[in-house]
């Protein structure tokens, strides 16, 4: 991040904007909430919602938009294991799904 | 004794020794809310029948507002240091602790309402998750406040004898704060609107 006070003054302009839209977003969210919409659908809205006002955190007031290697290289290794504690509610369903899990697959070979 | 790297940069990582300890930190909250995220998942995907309207959105709206505001000044009260403005700099973090307060109370009126009524976490396995992310959500704001409290405190006089060090220390006291934020960002849909 720049110490330049000139920069830090534009930046300032920018998390102002930030700061506006992420309000603008949180009174959709809610808004989108009362319309009632399909349970997947009304999960898919707010949860993209919520991203897009997560990355603007993340990228703006947590300056990852401009960061070194190293930060970005932490936060790719915690992004993979995020995803795999994620999606291990899903493994615990494939048998509902009738996919199929791995522990019945051994089961079946025995 | 002298820390290295303090304000510097370390060759090697190109970043302060506390930006990168901060940003590990960060990593390990992640998997900590990240498990509990999980574990609301396999609930929710599991239950028979999930509750709705069980929160109030007005409250959990007012919150999601007084935590976003509390980010801008949290930002603000670094962006003034870099600005050589110490006074708008404790005006900042004035604010963004007692933003932090008012969300404490809030917090502590929603929890009341349910208690009062015998809904605590032992009610329904929506409570249960409910009350476990928000109260370690809630645990995350006190720490912040301890931090910010020692930073408008004793910790302030290091303003004068090493700024730029101090100025680190506001900046990695705002990636914390903004984590904070972000979470609640997604704690706020999940359990009042979804």
């Amino acid at each position: 991040m720049s110490s330049d006070p000139a920069e830090i003054q534009k930046s300032v302009r920018t998390y102002m904007t930030v700061f506006a839209m992420l309000m603008v977003f949180t009174v959709i969210t809610v808004a989108a909430s009362r319309f009632h919409l399909a349970i997947p659908v009304g999960i898919a809205v707010a949860l993209i919602i919520a991203a897009m006002k997560g990355s603007m955190v993340a990228a703006v007031f947590m300056h990852l938009s401009h960061e070194k290697r190293w930060v970005y290289g932490t936060l790719l290794l915690t992004g993979a294991f995020f995803l795999v504690l994620l999606l291990l509610p899903l493994f615990t369903s494939l048998d509902s799904l009738a996919i199929g899990s791995p522990w019945t697959a051994v089961k079946s070979g025995e | 004794m002298n820390i290295p790297y303090t304000v510097e940069a370390r060759p090697d990582t190109g970043l302060p020794n506390g930006k990168l300890g901060i940003w590990l930190f960060l990593a390990s909250e992640v998997m900590l809310f990240g498990a509990l995220f999980s574990t609301y998942i396999l609930l929710r995907v599991g239950a028979v029948e999930w509750p709705h309207g069980e929160l109030s959105v007005v409250l959990g709206t007012i919150n999601t507002i007084i935590l976003i505001g509390s980010s801008v000044t949290m930002v603000m009260a670094w962006a003034s240091l870099k600005m050589h403005n110490w006074g708008r700099h404790r005006l900042y973090l004035a604010l963004t602790f007692l933003l932090a307060l008012v969300f404490l109370v809030n917090k502590y009126f929603e929890y009341s309402e349910h208690l009062a009524k015998g809904e605590g976490p032992w009610h329904s396995t929506f409570l249960a998750i409910y009350f476990t992310l928000t109260g370690l959500h809630g645990l995350h704001i006190v720490g912040g406040m301890i931090v910010m409290g020692y930073f408008l405190g004793p910790g302030a006089k290091m303003w004068k004898t090493e700024p730029d060090r101090f100025a680190n220390r506001i900046e990695y006291t705002g990636l914390y704060w903004h984590f904070v934020d972000l979470v609640w960002i997604f704690l706020f849909p999940v359990l009042y609107l979804l």
